[in-house]
Formats: C-alpha cells, sequence, structure tokens
C-alpha cells in the first residue's frame, strides 16, 4: 500500500483513476468499451514508441530522432517492398524493423564511437533524418501501398450498445511491444545492466559492463521499436506522410517521464509508460467528448506534467538528502 | 580455509594472503613508489597510513591489477608466486577493493547491488531473482545485519551503503577487501558498527586492508600498520603501543605537538550571542555566547544537532523561538544573505558538493560570496580587483596553488579546504563556522588548517568549530561544548581535563 501512494507508477494509477471517475461522471459516452477501444487504437503508436524511448532514458540517454527516423521507415519500407513485388505482413515486420534497426544503430554509433551526448546527435539526426526525407520525396504522399498493409485486422469484437469494441493489430502489436520490452529491461541481465549503466555509467564500467553495447542495445530497441511503430502507423491511417509523425517525440517523450522515467538515466517502467501515455490520451479523449477545444488540451497535459514532477518533489528531496545530508549531526 | 592456504613448509603458519616485494612504479619520470614491501596475513586487519601523494592508493591498484608494477618485483598470493596480474585475475583470487565512491547503483535495490555479478555478463541470460535475493540475505546474515532488501539504494543512509558495499565483495567470496577511507564520511556510531563488520570478517579469516585519514580509527581497528612516506615505505608497526603522534610523525616526518590552546577569553567582547535557541526536532534552548578571539569546539554523536544549529546561526532555517544577536545587535536572518551581509561565513561540512563549484577555477570560487565588493562603477566586475583579491587570500592562506585560473577540481584536499576558507574569509566575517573542517584532509595539512584557524583567532575573529572527533576540539578551541538531542548538556575545560575523559563522556 504505501509503494503505491509512493511510487510514480502508483501515483499515476490514482490520477488515473481520478480523471477517469470524473470524466466517466461528465459524459455518458465515456466509460464504455466501445469508446475503450477506440483509445487502444489510438494509443497504439504513441505507446510502442513509448516502450523503446523508455529503454533509451533507462540506459541515460535521450532521443528525440525516433519520430521522424519512423517516419523514414515507412518510405524505406515502401521501396523495400516494392523490391519485393509487395510482400506480406512478414516482410513489413522484417523490413521496418531492419531499417529502424538501422537508424538506431547510427544514433547509437555516433554517441558511442564520437563520445557526444544523445540529445545533440538525436537533434541532429532528427534535422537529418526529416531533411533528407523531405528532400528526396519532394514531400510526397503515398497511397498507393500494398492492400494487405492497409487491410484492417480485427482479432477480437464485440458489439455493445455504443457500438463496436474490437482489437486491431496496432493494438495487439502494442501489447507483445511492451511486454516484450517488460520481459527485457525485467527479467534479462542486459535489461538489468542498462538500468544500471543509466544509474552510475562510471560504476557500470568498472564492473565490467559494457558502454558500447549498452548504447547500441538502447538505440537499436528504440529504432526496432520506431519502425514497428511507423508500420502500424500507416495501417492505421492507411497512407504514408512524410511529416504525419513530426512532433511526436515531444509527445511520446511527455507520456514516458510522466510514466516516472527519469531523464537522467536509471529509472522508468512498462508500466510507466502504459500508464503515462493512456493519461494522456485520456485526458484528449475526455476534452474531445466535452467538446473542448483541441487547442486546450496541451495546455492540459502540461499542467499534469508539472503537478507530477512537483508532486513527486518529495522523493526528489530524498534523492538529494542521500547524497548531500546523509552525514547530518 | 583450506589446506591450500597453509604453508607447504609445513610449518602450520598460513601464507600471506599477499607478499610484494621490490615494488617500484613509475609514471613517466616521477617515482611514484620505490622499492616497496608490503604482506598482510589472513584475517589480519592491516592499514596503509601515509599522506596524499605517498603511493598509498598507487601500492592497492598494483595489488588489484590496475597497475603493473615496473620489471623486479615479486607478488605473490596466498602463497603462490604470480608474474602479472589484471583485475580480473585478482578478483579471481578473492581480492577485492571498496573505492571511496563505492560505485554501488542508487536506483537499484539492495539485493541487486549486493548480488551484482549475476546481472554481469555479455550474454544475455534470465534474471533468477529469487536466487539474488538468497544471496544477498545469506551475506547479510553473515554480518548480522539486516536490511531492507527491496529498497532502493538512494533511501539508504551512507554507512548502510557502506555495508551493502562490503557484503558485494562478499558475495564474490572476498578473502582479502581493502577498504579506501571507508569511514571518511560516517559518524561516530556508524563509524563503530562498520568496524564491528569489519572484526567479524576478520574474525572469518577475510583480510582487510583499510585505508584512512583517522588515525584513532587505525590504531583501535588494524594489528598492524605499513607507513608510506613519499613512494617508500617507512616501515611496518605493531599498533600495540603505537600513538598517534608517533604514527603522525613517521607520515610525515614532521613532529607536531599536539597541545592545548585553551584560553580565557571570558574578558573580550561577545560577538554571538543566542538565547534560548529553538527549532522542533532539531536544536531546544540553546544559550551560547562567543567572544572576539574565542573557538568554541562544539561536539556530539550522530543526531545531536549540531550542524542543525550552525545551519539556523549561518541563515538557511529560521529558528521557532530565542533570539540572536551579533556584536551587540539583534539579528534575524531571512536567509543566508543576510546572515553574509551581518558578517557570518559557515564552511560546510561537504567541501566537495556544497562548498565549491568544483569545474570553476581558483579565483572564482574564491569571489564567488563577494562579488558585489569587486565591482567597478559601472557595476561589471573589474579584474583587478579580481586580481588582488584573491591574490591576497591565496598568500595569506598560504594555498599551493598553480595559476589562480585552474579549476579548483586540481587542488588536493587540503587546499581545496584552505580555498573554502579563503572565499569566506573574502566576506570579512566576524562570526566563523568550520563544521568537520578536515573531513578528507591529510594530518599534515589539517595541522596547517588549524594554524590558519587560530591565527584568525588572534586577529579576532570568534569561530565556532563543530567536529565529532573530540581531539580536534580538544586541542583546537579554547572551550567544548557536548551537543546531545539537540541540546548543550555539558561544557569543557580542556585546561582542566583530560583529552581522555572529555572522550570518555562524548562517546559513551
Amino acid at each position: 500500500m504505501r509503494r503505491l501512494l509512493t511510487s510514480t507508477e502508483g501515483r499515476l494509477t490514482i490520477v488515473l483513476v481520478i480523471v477517469c471517475a470524473i470524466l466517466a461522471l461528465a459524459s455518458d459516452q465515456f466509460l464504455t468499451l466501445a469508446n475503450f477501444s477506440n483509445l487502444l487504437a489510438a494509443s497504439a503508436v504513441n505507446l510502442i514508441f513509448a516502450v523503446g524511448l523508455v529503454v533509451v532514458l533507462i540506459a541515460g540517454g535521450i532521443d528525440i530522432s525516433f519520430a521522424v527516423a519512423a517516419s523514414v521507415v515507412q518510405y524505406l519500407t515502401v521501396f523495400a517492398l516494392q523490391a519485393v513485388g509487395g510482400g506480406n505482413w512478414a516482410f513489413g515486420f522484417f523490413f521496418a524493423g531492419i531499417i529502424g534497426i538501422g537508424l538506431g544503430a547510427i544514433n547509437a554509433a555516433l554517441i558511442y564511437y564520437f563520445r557526444i551526448i544523445s540529445i545533440v546527435v538525436t537533434i541532429a539526426t532528427f534535422n537529418a533524418f526529416f531533411g533528407l526525407l523531405m528532400f528526396f520525396t519532394g514531400g510526397k504522399y503515398i497511397y498507393d501501398l500494398p492492400d494487405w498493409w492497409t487491410h484492417r485486422i480485427v482479432f477480437f469484437e464485440v458489439k455493445t450498445p455504443s457500438g463496436w469494441a474490437e482489437l486491431t493489430l496496432p493494438g495487439a502489436v502494442m501489447i507483445v511491444a511492451a511486454l516484450a520490452t517488460w520481459v527485457l529491461i525485467n527479467r534479462t541481465t542486459t535489461g538489468r545492466q542498462l538500468y544500471a549503466y543509466g544509474d552510475n555509467p562510471e560504476g557500470a564500467r568498472r564492473e565490467g559492463i559494457s558502454v558500447g553495447a549498452m548504447t547500441f542495445i538502447a538505440f537499436c530497441w528504440m529504432g526496432m521499436m520506431a519502425g514497428i511503430a511507423g508500420l502500424m502507423q500507416v495501417n492505421f491511417v492507411k497512407e504514408v506522410v512524410p511529416n504525419a509523425l513530426l512532433g511526436r517525440e515531444l509527445d511520446v517523450l511527455a507520456a514516458v517521464v510522466l510514466g516516472g522515467a527519469r531523464l537522467g538515466g536509471g529509472r522508468g517502467s512498462v508500466l510507466g509508460c502504459v500508464l503515462g501515455v493512456l493519461l494522456v490520451a485520456i485526458i484528449q479523449n475526455g476534452l474531445n467528448l466535452l467538446g473542448v477545444s483541441p487547442y486546450a488540451f496541451k495546455m492540459v497535459v502540461g499542467a499534469f506534467i508539472l503537478f507530477a514532477i512537483s508532486t513527486s518533489n518529495i522523493s526528489f528531496r530524498n534523492l538529494l538528502g542521500g547524497a548531500a545530508g546523509g552525514r547530518r549531526a | 580455509m583450506t589446506g591450500a592456504d597453509r604453508d607447504a613448509a609445513g610449518t602450520g603458519v598460513a601464507a600471506p594472503a599477499v607478499s610484494f616485494a621490490r615494488v617500484s612504479k613509475a609514471f613517466g619520470g616521477v617515482r611514484a613508489l620505490s622499492d616497496v614491501s608490503f604482506e598482510v596475513l589472513p584475517g589480519e586487519v592491516h592499514c596503509i597510513a601515509g599522506e596524499n601523494g605517498s603511493g598509498k592508493s598507487t601500492l592497492i591498484k598494483i595489488i588489484t591489477g590496475v597497475y603493473q608494477p615496473d620489471p623486479g618485483a615479486e607478488m605473490s598470493y596466498f602463497g603462490r608466486r604470480v608474474d602479472s596480474v589484471t583485475p580480473a585475475v585478482a578478483r579471481g583470487l578473492g581480492i577485492n577493493v571498496i573505492w571511496q565512491d563505492l560505485a554501488l547503483f542508487p536506483q537499484m535495490t539492495v539485493a541487486e547491488n549486493i548480488a551484482f555479478g549475476d546481472i554481469l555478463g555479455s550474454r544475455p541470460r534470465l534474471v533468477h531473482r529469487r536466487q539474488m535475493r538468497a544471496k544477498a540475505e545469506r551475506v547479510l546474515d553473515r554480518l548480522g545485519v539486516s536490511l531492507d532488501l527491496d529498497a532502493r539504494l538512494n533511501t539508504l543512509s551512507i554507512a548502510e551503503r557502506q555495508i551493502v558495499a562490503i557484503c558485494r565483495t562478499l558475495v564474490g567470496d572476498a578473502r582479502l577487501v581493502f577498504m579506501d577511507e571507508p569511514t571518511a564520511s560516517l559518524t561516530h556510531s556508524e563509524t563503530q558498527s562498520l568496524l564491528a563488520i569489519v572484526r567479524k570478517l576478520s574474525a572469518d579469516g577475510v583480510s582487510i586492508v583499510f585505508v584512512s585519514h583517522r588515525l584513532a580509527e587505525v590504531l583501535a581497528i588494524s594489528s598492524r600498520v605499513t607507513v608510506l612516506r613519499d613512494g617508500r615505505k617507512v616501515g611496518v608497526y605493531d599498533t600495540e603501543g603505537m600513538t598517534q603522534s608517533r604514527l603522525t610523525e613517521l607520515m610525515t616526518g614532521k613532529t607536531f605537538d599536539a597541545e592545548v590552546i585553551s584560553g580565557d577569553r571570558s574578558a573580550e567582547r561577545a560577538v554571538l550571542e543566542v538565547s534560548g535557541l529553538c527549532r522542533a526536532g532539531e536544536y531546544e534552548d540553546i544559550d551560547l555566547t562567543i567572544r572576539a578571539g574565542e573557538v568554541v569546539g562544539l561536539t556530539g554523536l550522530i543526531g545531536a544537532g549540531r550542524t542543525e544549529l550552525g545551519l539556523s546561526l549561518f541563515g538557511m532555517t529560521r529558528p521557532e523561538r530565542g533570539a540572536v544577536r551579533l556584536n551587540g545587535e539583534p539579528v534575524s536572518f531571512r536567509s543566508n544573505r543576510d546572515a553574509i551581509a551581518a558578517g557570518v561565513a559557515y564552511v560546510s561540512e561537504d567541501r566537495l558538493t556544497l562548498g565549491l563549484v568544483q569545474p570553476q577555477s581558483i579565483a572564482d570560487n574564491v569571489v564567488l560570496p563577494v562579488l558585489g565588493k569587486i565591482v567597478n562603477g559601472l557595476d561589471l566586475i573589474s579584474t583587478g580587483k579580481k586580481n588582488d583579491l584573491v591574490s591576497r587570500w591565496i598568500r595569506e592562506l598560504n594555498v599551493k596553488v598553480g595559476r589562480p585560473e585552474d579549476p579548483v577540481s586540481t587542488l588536493s584536499g587540503g587546499n581545496q579546504q584552505r580555498i573554502v576558507l579563503a572565499k569566506w574569509l573574502a566576506t570579512e566575517p566576524k562570526l566563523l563556522i568550520l563544521d568537520s573542517p578536515t573531513v578528507g584532509v591529510d594530518v599534515g595539512a589539517r595541522a596547517g588548517l588549524f594554524a590558519i584557524v587560530r591565527q584568525l583567532a588572534a586577529e579576532g575573529l570568534a569561530i565556532l568549530l563543530i567536529s565529532d572527533e573530540v581531539p580536534e576540539v580538544y586541542f583546537n578551541a579554547d572551550r567544548i561544548i557536548h551537543m546531545a538531542g539537540g541540546r548543550f548538556i555539558a561544557s569543557y575545560d580542556p585546561r582542566a581535563l583530560s583529552l581522555a575523559a572529555v572522550e570518555k563522556a562524548v562517546y559513551a
């Protein structure tokens, strides 16, 4: 019970429940299965991004470039699929994953071999990726996509009085991505090394953890998730638009930080990502249902982040106290 | 202990854990170690004593395989001759080091920090949490300590973190543990429990090598001490019968006469007068007068409220009741800016993080609290005034600096402490509060530091010296106040009582 109140995830759950309760009272459409299935589908892409990003944050890095990298993956995947004559889902996942990993490896290589901090590298690659994409595509949209890619796949559906509730492909992929990330960071030695490296890089290095391996694993995992998120986003919107994902990086970063990941490294969880992404999505959804202007949405999210960070100040103070005030006498 | 550890000659005496002879090491043209021999017996608590730069850490790094010695050295571990050692080989032999900065992982749990070896390795495996917890629990049981295995490390005290660091070495079956300044940031009672653990390990047959600046501890805990000076071995001595002053002499090659300097200042003008000062949970009913030229020593155990009182006098926290007068004027500080303006200076106990801006230059650090005094007519910083001020204080405090433009982080502990002092003296204070000023400072440098403190007092400064090392206040203060549970419980006159009597009263 104490952990529920003291951990970021616990507090976020409480906030989420309160927000849901308020919205359920304010709008009779909110608390319906159909609305939740919509929410889930709309959050899928962001959550796939989020579980990739949280791995980078845990390892003490940051990535600004992943959303435009996902757009690059979309275009390159289209060309790759044309080259193999249309392909299928297996090809799609393979190309999107591999190209995403490749773009992540570019970030990792710049960070590791040139010893540049990740925020600088990824701001640079953010610009480079987006510039190259716009330059070579001329900003052209692509509607002529393989049928399998844009076809809606429904795994499970029920009819409810307020409409269909269903689990579609992006939702299912989101669940797999979240589970895979959870296993990686909680249940494998590699994942625990990522935490240790983000927490105390020098200590980790002295214990024999490879800095290069940590950098590449974190950014390639992010890249793979970005590629898959790009693939799913096309399935959802049925077109490839070069600037469709531009700006998404900050929304996802906000959600992940809201979910308790620390920009200094060593902290963050899949549950936190899920709660952070859901909270942002639910606020947006709720405000929509209430007929509030979409411009108010960012304002409210900003307020929530400030609120979340300042209420976690108590643990922040412990952190400082542990380092500086340990010897008060 | 297994049979293999026994001396092959069958004398029944166990082979030394390490035995090194003719160890030399030069870096470039500088000789860090010349022809040093070193031996630790199984289960022995051994101490390496020496000032900074005497070669202590070079020796440790050679034994643990971080550095290779120059050719000609003879090295053996547990009776086996070894030609060259790498860190991995040393660790495989059961040789471990706990570095001063601990290298722990603050966001991870106690269990993970202790059984950290389980998550190492480049090939990914599944983590066995239960197994890690069991390992951690076994080691904690062995030491007779209980800690919450699931607590994040950053919720633990520094002393508990030390224990976690020790436990980590024991998981790997350590047979020789080096501890670099393990008690530097511990209070007296925490130190006592750490020393109890060291004794337990020693009884288990684990050898411990201590490096500490606190000579009283060195003598209390270790059975032998190897003294190094300028990269050479001065000798190996039994601690039985050794005194602190003799050890200091061996380390520095100079004699320091620790003598009581206490004097009666009751005729002087009162600089600080405090009456009935209270702050709930920190200190209560504090009455204190410090006169011009007087050094008042404030000592006591953990939680006594010494630092808290110091912080209130410096305006960092506000007392709830009571009155403070400075030079006869009633004062009430809203912040430490008010206190600085009124003539109070505070040298914090945590010099490295709170006292100095490490990456900035020596000069910039010195002028930081007095920026207002070195501006020209346009309110911009005047380089000339700044340089005058900096060179004056560097001269007065005899700081050994290369250039004032060098970063503070390039200075030794003792010189850094002088820069902190210089910085606060530049504010021309009337009352100087020194909070544990010698933490991490060499014996030789301490003497120099206190010589400065006495000089300042002679010039009429009122000084409050906070320390948990009784000898420090005994030899450097005019009178000693003993604080416990937030109250002043006794006052001692160094002229009337012996050091042992005061130590007994405070540490009992």
